[in-house]
């Protein structure tokens, strides 16, 4: 019963392939894999609004959306209508062809991503071989849109956005991929199934996630504020910068290419929460050996929410970032601590089981740690904020 | 045609072009472009002689093709670096205008 | 010769040609990443795939986005003046016309050409790493140094005119 629940979108693939011709057979099988990715991601998008714009309005005191629908769930509906129905604008002097391309290549690069994603007990796309360099590798084509975009549109504020936006991806892709490489290095393997498996093992109660050793803490932590910044959202929103230069790289669109933008930052949100899942939380297992019975898909839904609650806990308590705290923070504190944790990751690996390696991983993190957090808050004076004129 | 002279003619064409375009252009991105297509139109190579070639196992052709990557990676960023340079002291990127020998 | 490999050969060709003969430098910027992801998808269709998503990685990622920057701090956006054909033009063009007909009369006449397709060979993500930590090793190191010297001039060459002001 429980192993039937938990196969129950495998077993559904496998009647649906049943009568179809061998001949067709391959492109069927792709085709079911696809579509309820392209399914699923966009309706949980349109979920996430919601919950984001619910989650924001407690956080600030106010209710939120509640006029469509009881208690406003079928505001979704009304932010796509509204999106479809209106105008379509083109800057008279912008590239016609490259102003549309950008939000279609932003689209389906973002679609891309899921293919490796293991959502569930034999629930994933492809299972590449080289599943997490296949993630990270078709992402950077994402830089190129958000480029087309800001380029294309013939405005200062958009290519300024875009400027912005290129800098903080780049900067912020190496911690990524850095903190991702201490997960590849200890399971010896890029193919995101495997890497899942690595987890699969419990000690009592305590799963064997990779985030729970100090070295897997250190890199979830990075893997996770890095995943901020590449998908664009506060506080490291600097590209869009509502206050600053209106809305970046987006600013000319309008219509139903505004509302692939908005589908596109939120699918590259889930896919690189998935990835953290993924890699550090232990994929699609259950976090404790009593709560197996739960289907392994529930699991991997429910903590990609959680990420969610998290990512708009983030958006609706920190302020923004200065352009150059942000270039300074991934250049001189993100990067250096990736590197550190991958020398601790591969310490991990070489030493013996026992006390000894948990405490020179967490003392071979920490000692940087905290030397250069020491020496960032005196150089910058990051100190309490004297008020000269006020007061 | 064998299917390695394919990948062996398209090489070539991505080569010429790639050659052609660093004759005829004169912006220095445009030539450093011409040069990035010359360089991967050799990796295409490796690549096709690997796939059809003897010893696959050796995995020659994939190494000579990461590593051959990895120094087009450095030759674009310190060619685009000294491209900027140049660019601050003359405020031209067009060859044919850098004509000091002494900045 | 078959279908994808047709298809993706005049794409990857058609841009390659697109990158050198448009004229606003951010097209020829475009249509040089469209022609560097059809050959990591011809290095997929080889069986590569390492090699073709680091492709992927190293060229859209890295070295595409470096262009792109090069490209808008050197208001390289602008549009060049329409010029003429001349000369030097002309010479450059016979000149890569007459090495492609003699590359192409090599492919042809060489004795490389058995027209059995040997067995797909497997290149999986494991034997790669093993043959880069083995066999590879000082090669590998050597990138490592270049790549963090070609890292540190280009910081150094870029910087240089702003301290001077």
């Amino acid at each position: 019963m429980i192993d039937a629940l938990d196969q129950i979108f495998v077993a559904a693939k496998h009647r649906l392939m049943e009568p179809v011709p061998s001949r067709w057979q391959p492109l069927v099988s792709a085709l079911l894999s696809i579509v309820p990715l392209l399914m699923v991601f966009p309706g949980l998008f349109a979920l996430t609004t919601l919950l984001e714009r619910k989650g924001l309005g407690r956080i600030q005191n106010r209710h939120g959306p509640n006029r469509v629908g009881p208690w406003g769930v079928l505001q979704p509906v009304a932010d796509g209508l509204k999106t479809l129905t209106k105008e379509n604008v083109v800057p008279r002097g912008a590239a016609p062809f490259i102003h549309f391309l950008a939000p279609v290549v932003l689209v389906i690069v973002s679609f891309l991503v899921y293919a490796v994603l293991p959502l569930g007990r034999n629930m994933v796309a492809v299972d590449l071989d080289a599943g997490v360099l296949f993630f990270f590798a078709v992402g950077t084509a994402a830089e190129l849109a958000v480029f087309m975009a800001g380029w294309a549109s013939r405005n200062k504020y958009s290519l300024l956005g875009a400027m912005r936006a290129i800098a903080q991806m780049i900067s912020y892709e190496i911690p990524l991929i850095l903190s991702a490489v201490t997960v590849v290095m200890v399971t010896g393997s890029l193919s995101t199934v495997r890497i899942v498996e690595a987890q699969a093992e419990y000690t009592g109660w305590i799963p064997h996630w990779f985030v729970m050793q100090p070295w897997g803490l250190a890199g979830f932590i990075l893997f996770l504020i890095s995943a901020t910044a590449e998908s664009n959202r506060s506080p490291f929103d600097l590209p869009e910068g509502e206050s600053e230069i209106i809305a970046g790289y987006y600013i000319e669109y309008s219509g139903f290419k505004f509302a692939l933008f908005f589908l596109a930052e939120y699918l590259g949100l889930f896919a690189v929460s998935g990835m953290a899942i993924t890699l550090f939380l232990g994929g699609w297992h259950a976090p404790a050996p009593w709560l197996e019975f739960i289907p392994s898909w529930a699991c991997f839904f429910v903590k990609l929410l959680a990420l969610i609650a998290l990512f708009i806990w983030g958006r609706g308590t920190l302020p923004r970032f200065r352009q150059d705290q942000l270039m300074e923070f991934s250049w001189k504190f993100m990067i250096p601590m990736a590197l550190v944790n991958l020398v601790s990751a591969a310490l991990w690996q070489l030493m013996d089981c026992g006390p000894e390696r948990w405490l020179v991983s967490f003392l071979l993190i920490a000692t940087p740690y905290l030397l250069l957090g020491r020496s960032l808050f005196e150089r910058n004076q990051f100190f309490k904020r004297t008020y000269r004129f006020a007061g | 045609m064998t299917p390695l002279a394919g990948y062996l003619v398209l090489s070539s064409l991505i080569f010429t072009v790639g050659l052609a375009g660093v004759l005829t252009r004169r912006n220095a991105i445009l030539v450093l472009i011409g040069i990035e297509l010359m360089l991967n139109a050799a990796n295409l190579n490796f690549i096709a002689f690997w796939r059809f070639g003897a010893n696959p196992e050796a995995l020659t052709g994939i190494m000579f093709m990461i590593f051959a990557m990895g120094v087009a990676a450095a030759e674009a960023a310190v060619g685009l670096a000294v491209i900027i340079a140049v660019y601050r002291r003359c405020k031209t990127t067009n060859l044919d205008e850098m004509k000091l020998l002494k900045g | 010769m078959s279908l994808p490999f047709v298809i993706l050969a005049l794409l990857t060709a058609a841009a390659a040609m697109g990158a050198m003969s448009l004229r606003p430098l951010v097209h020829c910027v475009l249509a040089l990443v469209v022609s560097l992801s059809g050959l990591a998808c011809l290095y997929l269709q080889l069986g590569a795939q390492f090699a073709g998503f680091a492709q992927l990685l190293v060229y859209i990622g890295a070295v595409g986005i470096l262009i792109v920057f090069a490209v808008l701090l050197t208001r390289g956006d602008a549009m060049p003046p329409r010029r003429s054909l001349v000369q030097g033009r002309v010479f450059g063009l016979g000149v890569a016309v007459s090495v492609l007909g003699v590359l192409v009369w090599a492919i042809s006449r060489s004795c490389l050409m058995s027209p059995t397709l040997p067995p797909a060979p497997v290149a999986t993500v494991e034997q790669i790493g093993d043959a880069l930590m083995t066999r590879f090793v000082l090669p590998l190191e050597l990138v490592g140094l270049l790549l963090t010297a070609a890292l540190m001039g280009s910081v150094m060459i870029a910087m240089q005119e702003g301290e001077d002001k």
